[in-house]
């Protein structure tokens, strides 16, 4: 992004940014393969335990991806990105988040109840 | 009632910014606004995952994800989708350097892994609907079918711009103008990329695992 | 020809489309077809069409887009009232024995027409109008950020607004209730094209006040005048930032749960179907996370402008400052939090319902600090009664209450009483008119002259101002009652004679709040006819204290000549109160963006895209979709997006304005 931009006046932040780059794209590439490997060769016993680390990992993953191809990071546009990026992660987790919490909770008390037999009770 | 107002009248104060300011026009504001606008996009995602996760088990007697989803498949389209990010990431230089050749060849082979993610993507939607786990089946293979097709769609229009940033580059040689359209373009890329994360953990991973 | 043909060329539209058998939407029809050949006619007459098209809807100028969407707005709020008045006779007849003069049919398209209006072609319109008009110039900018996507975003909302007003004479419009809820809203149970209607303009309007708002984030961020830090930015610019900034953060839900609805109806998917494991409340749980946030996309502007008029109408620095930035900042996070009080009926547990009841109670907390900051403002301050300062105290005594209704509201238990009741709907209509059409008014009384260079009529200005605020309280008072008494909300005939007065009396609320509506037209009629007397050649008609009065009225296309230095968050009362002298030479050649047609072509496409899917006529729609892309690519092409205005015509203007203007006076 902006790392872009200066890039041209400021040979060392490129310099700077592009192993930040490199290392980025190791990281990208090994974060993927472990969950592909993990669930393809069920390697772990516990689907639940295997469910955990992909979703982790998955977390991880883009974290590295924003950090080192998206270069965000406290500099750049005054802080201004790197605000609007958590804004939007807390807003992703309350509607991702909030809309399974409150969905399980419609699903559970509005399943059909079994009526009561009232012939019984006559 | 500010430290300002007892300073006596007409002290020495500029009132005005003469000079060199970019101040005057967008052209600065571009990236920043690009980024909201992917914050944007990124939440449509968010509810389109919503949407997903809360009836990611509403099967309706249809297919479930172990029996539909073909991993190696999948892995082969992510693999594709994160190399035409890293090819992507190979051009930027080569813009910054003013450098017109090596760039729209970097952009041409990241618009050919595009290109060929979008068709495994079409080759495994269309299989899926032959076997009868289209869209309509069940509010699963709905969400499924939006989340995944939205990503695709936009994949789309990414190649669209690739397409029109190498005819630009051809017309216009590396101006600012065409630097900023390029850096604006690869975050679109590589945000399509962290979306993509997303959907083969939550989507694919997961829905085989349980 | 033959039906086969037909249905491929005209889709569903057939002759039995078009409402001839309705007497009230053909008299509806014949005075729109009147009026509009009436103006088409002048127009053509006058010869204005050119100096429209160049001079407006062209326009990238931000002060220009702002007034076309506050004339967009007034003239959706006589279809929208129209709408309420006929809701109000209806009501106030259809009792007993007496059907009305409505039947249940057009009474559902009525309260839903009036309901989607008000919110999306009304009360959004003249926000963005007028943070448009007055951010740009109150932040010391020539511009926005991004003024093409500003033409663009004014034009995809009138496209959205000509859809749902075409609904009215070919078709119908949805029957659904204003937010078209799943499962009522698919296809099984509305298989004409009312939800489709609604869907297509609310969809295209969507995508232009998204895009609307994050023009105007960047803007803020960006374009700041030197100087000016966040903590020196006025409170309305701040609030427009937060009401933007959540606008962002909401509309996305909207257009997600539009777009499943949309694929539930054309694809035949199942997410909000009763079957295939369809989950209508998921509907319901997006939209209101867009619409709960919503509310405050509109109010939080509307506080800022109380805020502006307070402070220059008490002679005083605003009180507490940045408590109001920081209230305004937790209003706009708390606003995410509160979602679910729409349904707490619906079957949440108590664990769900506690949280979001409380969350709801919360803020009220940083409202009332609000409230308290406007009072102590006003306190001890050299306060001038003048109309937006009248609107302003009108505002807070209406509003409080609107809120403590609401924090009734959000206490679970109540609500399951309350729920969908007509008490429901008085505290929303308490809150909205009380709180942004209030404020609204206020914003177009105070900054009128800014725009226009002439005052509006202030005779007709209180008339329209008591009409409102009486025909307010007449209109809602009674609703309020009958609501607690447990009438619910959309009915269209009552059995109970006893309610009967209360609608009556409300009905005679809704013709006062008439007056007060026609009263701002008058005041605006009347203030062109007297625009000598009511002339502002100083450029600051009211000691203002912020840099949009620094400039003229109506401001030069460039906004300043040379950008301003800000040193107080009162900017230009400290430059009054240090003898500030405009500059009479040094300009410098302006750049400015250039006007372009391409904003109205692509609204334009997306109208007939609109159109076309609601009526099944899938080539033309294939044919605009294409045609969009086309357009949209083709103008990236256009490099030639800006120029400059040469310094000796700068100076030329400024020479001619600077003697009228208005120096620490």
């Amino acid at each position: 992004m902006s790392a872009h931009l200066h890039a041209e006046h400021d040979v060392h932040a490129s310099g700077h940014s592009r192993r930040g780059y490199r290392i980025g794209v190791a990281l990208a590439i090994i974060l993927t393969v472990i969950p592909f490997w993990l669930v393809m060769s069920g390697a772990l016993p516990d689907p639940g335990v295997t469910a955990a680390i992909i979703f982790a990992l998955a977390l991880v993953q883009i974290i590295v991806h924003v950090v080192s191809f998206l270069h965000l990071d406290t500099r750049s546009e005054g802080g201004w990105t790197l605000l609007a990026f958590l804004f939007t992660a807390v807003i992703v987790v309350v509607t991702i988040g909030g809309s399974i919490w409150v969905m399980y909770h419609l699903n559970t008390n509005m399943m059909p109840m079994p009526m009561p037999d009232r012939s019984v009770a006559q | 009632m500010t430290d300002h107002a007892l300073e006596p009248r007409g002290a020495a104060v500029t009132w005005h910014h003469v000079g060199d300011d970019a101040h005057d026009h967008g052209a600065n504001a571009t990236v920043l606004g690009f980024w909201i606008y992917l914050m944007s996009d990124a939440l449509i995602f968010a509810s389109l995952f919503a949407m997903f996760g809360v009836v990611s088990t509403a099967y309706a007697g249809g297919p479930v994800p172990r029996e539909i989803f073909d991993l190696p498949l999948v892995a082969l389209n992510t693999a594709l989708l994160l190399a035409s990010s890293i090819t992507f990431g190979q051009a930027i230089p080569h813009i910054e350097a003013g450098r017109v050749a090596p760039t729209r060849f970097w952009l041409a082979i990241t618009g050919l892994l595009g290109l060929a993610f979008v068709g495994v993507e079409l080759f495994e939607f269309s299989h899926l609907i032959a076997e009868g786990a289209g869209p309509q089946r069940s509010a699963f293979l709905s969400a499924f079918f939006t989340l995944v097709g939205t990503h695709g769609a936009h994949v789309t229009v990414g190649l669209i711009w690739i397409a029109t940033m190498l005819v630009q580059l051809g017309r216009h040689g590396p101006s600012g103008e065409m630097k900023r359209r390029i850096v604006c373009l690869s975050m679109f890329w590589h945000f399509l990329d962290i979306i993509w994360i997303g959907v083969f953990t939550f989507v694919y991973l997961y829905g085989v695992l349980r | 020809m033959t039906d086969a043909v037909s249905k491929t060329i005209f889709g569903r539209l057939g002759w039995e489309s078009f409402p001839i058998h309705e007497p009230i939407l053909l008299g509806t029809f014949a005075v729109v077809v009147l009026l509009g050949l009436v103006i088409v006619g002048a127009t053509t007459y006058f010869r204005l069409w050119g100096y429209l098209w160049k001079e407006w809807f062209t326009s990238v100028d931000h002060k220009k887009i702002g007034i076309m969407y506050i004339i967009l707005a007034i003239i959706m709020l006589l279809r929208g009232f129209a709408d309420a008045l006929m809701m109000r006779a209806q009501q106030a007849i259809a009792f007993g024995a007496n059907e009305g003069y409505l039947n249940s049919h057009h009474y559902d398209q009525i309260f839903t027409a009036h309901g989607t209006i008000m919110i999306f072609f009304v009360a959004i319109p003249l926000v963005v109008g007028i943070v448009n008009f007055v951010m740009p110039l109150q932040i010391g900018a020539r511009d926005v950020a991004f003024p093409f996507l500003n033409n663009l975003s004014f034009w995809l909302t009138v496209a959205g607004a000509i859809l749902t007003m075409v609904s009215l004479f070919v078709g119908e419009f949805a029957r659904t209730g204003w937010l078209s809820y799943a499962p009522l809203a698919g296809l099984a149970y509305s298989p004409d094209t009312g939800v489709d209607y609604y869907l297509w303009s609310l969809q295209i309007a969507g995508v232009g006040t998204t895009l609307s708002a994050i023009n105007m984030v960047a803007t803020v961020i960006k374009m700041r005048a030197p100087g000016m830090t966040m903590m020196k930015m006025p409170v309305f610019s701040w609030t427009a930032l937060c009401s933007n900034v959540l606008a962002i953060a909401i509309f996305p839900a909207l257009t997600a749960a539009f777009f499943l609805l949309m694929l539930d109806r054309y694809v035949g998917t199942a997410f909000f179907t009763n079957d295939l494991g369809g989950a209508p409340m998921m509907y319901w749980n997006m939209v209101w996370i867009w619409g709960h946030p919503e509310v405050y996309v509109l109010v939080l502007p509307a506080f800022g402008i109380y805020s502006e008029i307070t402070s220059t109408f008490s002679g005083k620095r605003l009180f507490g400052y940045s408590s109001m930035v920081y209230a305004t900042v937790v209003i706009t996070i708390l606003a995410y939090l509160v979602w679910l009080h729409h349904f707490f009926t619906m079957g949440a547990g108590p664990s769900v319902n506690s949280f979001f009841g409380i969350a709801t109670m919360v803020i009220s907390i940083p409202t009332g600090a609000k409230i308290f900051n406007w009072l102590f403002t006003m306190y001890r301050g050299n306060i001038r009664f003048e109309l937006p300062m009248m609107w302003v105290v009108a505002f807070m005594i209406t509003f409080v209450v609107g809120g403590m209704t609401g924090v009734l509201l959000a206490i679970p238990p109540a609500d399951f009483v309350l729920h969908n009741s007509l008490f429901l709907v008085a505290h929303f209509h308490n809150t909205i008119i009380g709180g942004v059409v209030f404020g609204l008014f206020a914003a177009m009384v105070y900054w009128f002259p800014k725009a226009f260079g002439f005052k509006l009529d202030p005779f007709w200005g209180k008339v329209a101002f008591w009409g409102w605020v009486i025909g307010y309280w007449v209109a809602w008072t009674p609703i309020y009652v009958v609501g607690l008494m447990g009438t619910v909300r959309r009915v269209h005939h009552f059995d109970d004679p006893s309610l009967q007065p209360y609608f009556i009396v409300a009905a005679v609320g809704g013709v006062i709040i008439l007056v007060g509506i026609l009263g701002f037209v008058m005041s605006i009629v009347m203030g062109f006819v007297k625009r000598e007397q009511l002339r502002d050649t100083t450029g600051d008609p009211w000691d203002g204290r912020t840099l949009e009065w620094s400039t003229s009225s109506p401001p030069p296309p460039y906004n300043f000549a040379l950008t301003p230095v800000v040193h107080d968050l009162d900017a230009w009362y400290d430059m009054k109160a240090r003898g500030y002298e405009r500059p009479a030479d040094g300009f410098r050649p302006i750049h400015m963006p250039r006007n372009t047609g391409a904003g109205v072509i692509l609204a334009g496409l997306a109208l007939v895209l609109g159109f076309a899917m609601v009526w099944y006529m899938w080539w033309l729609a294939a044919l605009s979709f294409v045609g969009l892309l086309v357009v949209a690519v083709g103008h990236t092409f256009n490099f030639k997006r800006d120029f400059f205005i040469p310094a000796g015509d700068v100076a030329a203007t400024e020479a001619k304005r600077r003697p009228l203007l208005g120096v620490g006076a």
